[in-house]
């Protein structure tokens, strides 16, 4: 029989070694998952690199993390926050290493990875800083640099239900990395407020089919309403 | 320096834009002063607003009260969904852009070159901490890429340049530069005017920018030229 379904955080995070790279979900207030962060700093692996779209903020979540001092290397799109004071200070520390990457060149080097696309060339960032030294190429008269999936070997992230296959649905924008990231990963960890029966999942509107996920814990939705995060201004 | 015009208000602004935004586009507004455009809006015209962390058809923020934290835009603000909407991962929500379906993207800017290359995501002061987010694949996805910004800088210098001293988003990406003071286009020969505030002329504006600026095609047309929804071109964004 499958089962998919993990008693506990702790349980779901068991295993993850020293030196991982773990994709992390969730834009803004929508789709981070909290409480797997949180485990991931209980379970004390370290010398992490992490994906985000962002770098934490205030000082819960991956803020946390960071200031445990779990993280090497943060890859992301935006880290600079109104209140990413933790990441700030690393950064300018010299302590966390930063690879600045589009958003959307991070959506699709993720999304590669889970299809087994060995690179691709795009034309975002041509010309700019963030094309690095890359190699470049002109494809139907588009100026084109050279992008590299970005594997996980952990992806953590918040989905609405779930089933024991692991088949999973999201709420509103915060399905947002979701999905890729649970495609990119040796082992994925999905939260989900509501476990379902086998079937009480329309098959139409699945939008992660269980192949993808490894492990799905149930989360108190109450916990989660707003992320922990400020209100946005 | 006499003053015989007035600069266009932040909502003379957006109106502005909005006025040759076409019925049926599909349009993503960046952060800030472009979320104005939104309100401008003539009415009659239907609009699809694209929101990049994963949501077609976005609408107005809720009441107070409304709010729901699941439910926000890229500027991490709760809004809402009209009758329509929909949502999405964030590899298809990029890959509207870089895939060239999104008709229209309204930016800010610190500064455009007059061939259209765009500098919006770092000053490069040293030191600071650097962001992009959806700014380069924005620039160079939609069909049209047209930024909305001040003409001149608080000490009175053009942000429209000949070459950007700030660090590029995109090159040869902006279509369409709307300011307070005049509306412009870059092409692979330099600015044109679209049009200008009233009692500003090209000559003046020549001197603010420091550059050649092209007439408008036949310039007493040029207000309703400004109309023609050009963003109805549906080739690529070059």
């Amino acid at each position: 029989m499958i089962n998919k379904i993990a008693p506990s955080v702790a349980e779901a995070m068991s295993g993850i070694q020293d030196g991982a790279t773990i994709l992390i979900g969730g834009f803004g207030t929508a789709g981070i998952p909290n409480e797997l962060i949180e485990g991931l700093i209980e379970q004390g692996a370290r010398d992490l690199t992490v994906v985000n779209n962002n770098a934490g903020n205030g000082d819960t979540g991956l803020a946390a993390l960071l200031k445990a001092g779990r993280v090497r290397k943060i890859i992301c799109s935006f880290p600079r926050q109104a209140d990413s004071q933790v990441f700030d200070g690393l950064y300018r520390a010299g302590q966390l290493e930063l690879e600045l990457v589009p958003q959307g060149n991070l959506a699709e080097r993720i999304r590669a990875a889970g299809a087994g696309i060995g690179a691709f060339f795009c034309p975002t960032g041509y010309g700019t800083e963030l094309a690095g030294d890359r190699e470049t190429r002109e494809i139907n008269g588009k100026h084109c640099v050279l992008e590299y999936p970005i594997h996980g070997d952990v992806a953590l992230i918040k989905a609405e239900a779930g089933d024991r296959w692991g088949n999973l649905v999201y709420r509103q924008a915060a399905r947002n990395f979701g999905p890729v990231m649970a495609m990119a990963a040796q082992r994925t960890i999905a939260t989900v407020h509501d476990i379902v029966a086998l079937g009480a999942l329309d098959p139409e509107a699945i939008v992660t089919p269980g192949i993808f996920v490894n492990k799905i814990v149930q989360i108190d939705r109450v916990a989660t309403q707003a992320g922990g995060f400020k209100k946005a201004a | 320096m006499s003053m015989d015009y007035q600069p266009r208000t932040k909502d003379q602004l957006a109106a502005r834009v909005a006025q040759d935004i076409f019925d049926g586009a599909v349009v993503n507004l960046g952060i800030g002063q472009p979320t104005l455009v939104a309100n401008h809006l003539p009415t009659g015209v239907e609009v699809v607003l694209h929101s990049e962390n994963g949501i077609l058809g976005m609408g107005p923020a809720p009441a107070e009260g409304a709010e729901d934290y699941d439910l926000i835009n890229a500027g991490k603000q709760p809004v809402t969904l009209l009758a329509g909407g929909a949502f999405f991962h964030h590899a298809d929500s990029f890959a509207m852009m870089r895939g060239g379906h999104l008709d229209i993207c309204v930016l800010g800017a610190f500064q455009v070159s007059a061939t259209g290359d765009l500098a919006n995501w770092s000053t490069g002061a040293p030191g600071a901490i650097p962001a992009v987010g959806g700014a380069m694949d924005l620039a160079i996805g939609a069909k049209q890429t047209w930024v909305m910004m001040d003409l001149l800088t608080k000490h009175k210098e053009s942000k429209l340049v000949a070459q950007c001293s700030y660090p590029l988003t995109g090159l040869a990406c902006v279509k369409r530069v709307y300011t307070d003071l005049a509306t412009f286009a870059c092409t692979p020969h330099g600015l044109q005017l679209i049009d200008a505030v009233e009692g500003l002329s090209r000559e003046a504006l020549e001197r603010m920018v420091g550059l050649h600026i092209a007439p408008a095609i036949a310039p007493a047309l040029a207000p309703a030229l400004a109309n023609l929804p050009t963003a109805r071109e549906t080739g690529s964004h070059e």
